[in-house]
Order: structure tokens, then C-alpha cells, then sequence
């Protein structure tokens, strides 16, 4: 029986990487796909304690987390198409309208 | 012993795909590592007896999100980006800020204690199928969360149609 400890902390590395793919990346599709690391991260995670607590519950939530990944990637790549089409750029240290 | 190195395999896969999906210049790559990333995941969620959970994540993930991706990428000019440089100039922080999240969690895996088990064990599982029992569950406790998730999934829609349709100018 693998413990549930190696779960977590899988789900904690990959976490992890998807947080500092996120923070390196200039190119904003990585940056996008860096958060869908994040959100499968946890979903492993979420499943990983619904079979070691014997509880269905965690696994519910991780429809209702896969179901906002792909909201939230249609919004995403929906801003990086307008985006792309008023500036031509996916860099994200070329975006300077707010003055960041 | 077995299933030890069978999660082994998936870990160490994963790792290695994560990391190369962040590092990749070309997006194009790094989605198609996280095709392979999806399989892995599919594959250990049908290691902890969530079969239906491994085909929505083939189906929605591998399916419908990552072709997403593509179709935008294959919209967007990635000539001149594949040139640029990758990183942004600050990476080190990124890193270290990273490295200091995962000690956190490791730290504070350490308190981890079980909670009192549920009443959902494998066997009552299997003798009503997975799916059956996730839907019941699903469409009783969890109906009012899983309206809200529809109407995401509506805002998500229109929204996209109105972020990324035409801009009327002043000249039509």
C-alpha cells in the first residue's frame, strides 16, 4: 500500500513547478498552462484522500475544479486572442497599459 | 512492493514532464508534454479506483482544454516568440519563492493525521459502479454547487464569445 504521504507530496512538487512556471515564464500561454499544472496538482491530491478516507466527496470536488479549469482557460484564451489582437504581442513584460 | 513502483514510475514521470513543460520554448511542446502528463494523471486516478474520474480527465482535459490551447496557438503568429528569450530576469526569486512554498508544505505535512474514515469503501463502491455512486452524490448533497458550476460554465461561454469577438470601429 503506497502511504498517503507520497501523494501529497507529489501533489505538492508538481504544485510547486506549475507555481514557478507560472512566476518564470514571459510567454503567456505557459504562464496558462502553468496554472492548469497547479489545478491537476490538487486534483491529485483531492483524489488521493477521497480513497484513503474513503469518502466520495473529494472526489466530487475535483468535477467541480475540472469544471472551472475549463472556464477558466475559455476566459484565458479568449483575453490572449483580444489581447493578440490589439498589441501582437504574448510577452507578458510588453504589457505595460496599466504601467506595471 | 508492486504498487510502490508503480506509483514510483508515475511520480518520477510526472516530475520530469512538469518540468519540462515549464521549460520548453515552444508552446506547441510544452502542450503536448501535458498531453502526456494527462495520461500519467489518468493513470494514477484509476490507481486509486477513480475510473471515472481518469476518463473526464482523458476526455475534458486531454480532449477539450489542450485542443483549446492548440487551436489558439495555431491562431497566434509564434515566429518571433520562439526566438525571444524564455525566462523572465527575475527567475531566481521565482525559484526561491517556489522552493520556500514546498518546504511549507512538507513542513506541515508532517502534523498530517488521518481523519475518521468514511463510509464509502471500496467495496460498497464497486458494488454500485463508480459513476453511480459519484452522480447520486453528485446530484443529492452537492446539487446547489453543481447549479453554480452551470452557470460558470454560462458566464465562461458568453464571456469568451465577448472577449474575443470583433471590435466595431467607428468607420462601419
Amino acid at each position: 500500500m503506497v502511504p498517503l504521504n507520497w501523494y501529497i507530496e507529489l501533489s505538492a512538487i508538481i504544485f510547486t513547478i506549475g507555481a514557478v512556471g507560472f512566476l518564470i515564464r514571459r510567454n503567456i500561454m505557459i504562464m496558462l498552462i502553468s496554472i492548469e499544472l497547479m489545478l491537476n496538482s490538487v486534483n491529485i491530491s483531492l483524489v488521493a484522500f477521497s480513497h484513503y478516507l474513503q469518502d466520495i466527496r473529494g472526489q466530487v470536488l475535483v468535477l467541480f475544479i475540472i469544471t472551472v479549469a475549463a472556464s477558466e482557460a475559455a476566459i484565458g484564451l479568449a483575453i490572449v486572442v483580444a489581447m493578440f489582437k490589439n498589441k501582437a504581442v504574448l510577452h507578458t513584460d510588453e504589457i505595460m497599459e496599466m504601467k506595471g | 512492493m508492486l504498487p510502490k513502483l508503480y506509483f514510483g514510475y508515475f511520480s518520477i514521470v510526472m516530475v520530469v514532464i512538469s518540468l519540462l513543460i515549464i521549460t520548453r520554448k515552444n508552446p506547441v511542446h510544452s502542450i503536448l508534454w501535458m498531453l502526456a502528463l494527462f495520461f500519467h494523471i489518468a493513470g494514477l486516478y484509476l490507481f486509486l479506483n477513480a475510473e471515472f474520474l481518469a476518463a473526464v480527465q482523458l476526455i475534458l482535459y486531454a480532449g477539450a482544454i489542450l485542443v483549446l490551447f492548440l487551436f489558439v496557438i495555431m491562431m497566434l503568429n509564434l515566429k518571433e516568440e520562439v526566438l525571444d528569450d524564455r525566462f523572465s530576469g527575475d527567475w531566481p526569486i521565482a525559484v526561491f519563492v517556489g522552493g520556500t512554498i514546498l518546504v511549507l508544505i512538507l513542513i506541515a505535512l508532517i502534523a498530517l493525521t488521518q481523519g475518521p474514515l468514511g463510509s464509502y469503501t471500496i467495496q460498497a463502491i464497486q458494488a454500485e459502479t463508480h459513476a453511480k455512486v459519484l452522480g447520486r452524490v453528485l446530484y443529492t448533497e452537492y446539487l446547489f454547487p453543481f447549479e453554480i458550476a452551470s452557470l460558470i460554465l454560462l458566464i465562461a461561454v458568453v464571456g469568451a464569445m465577448v472577449l474575443a469577438k470583433k471590435r466595431r470601429t467607428e468607420e462601419d
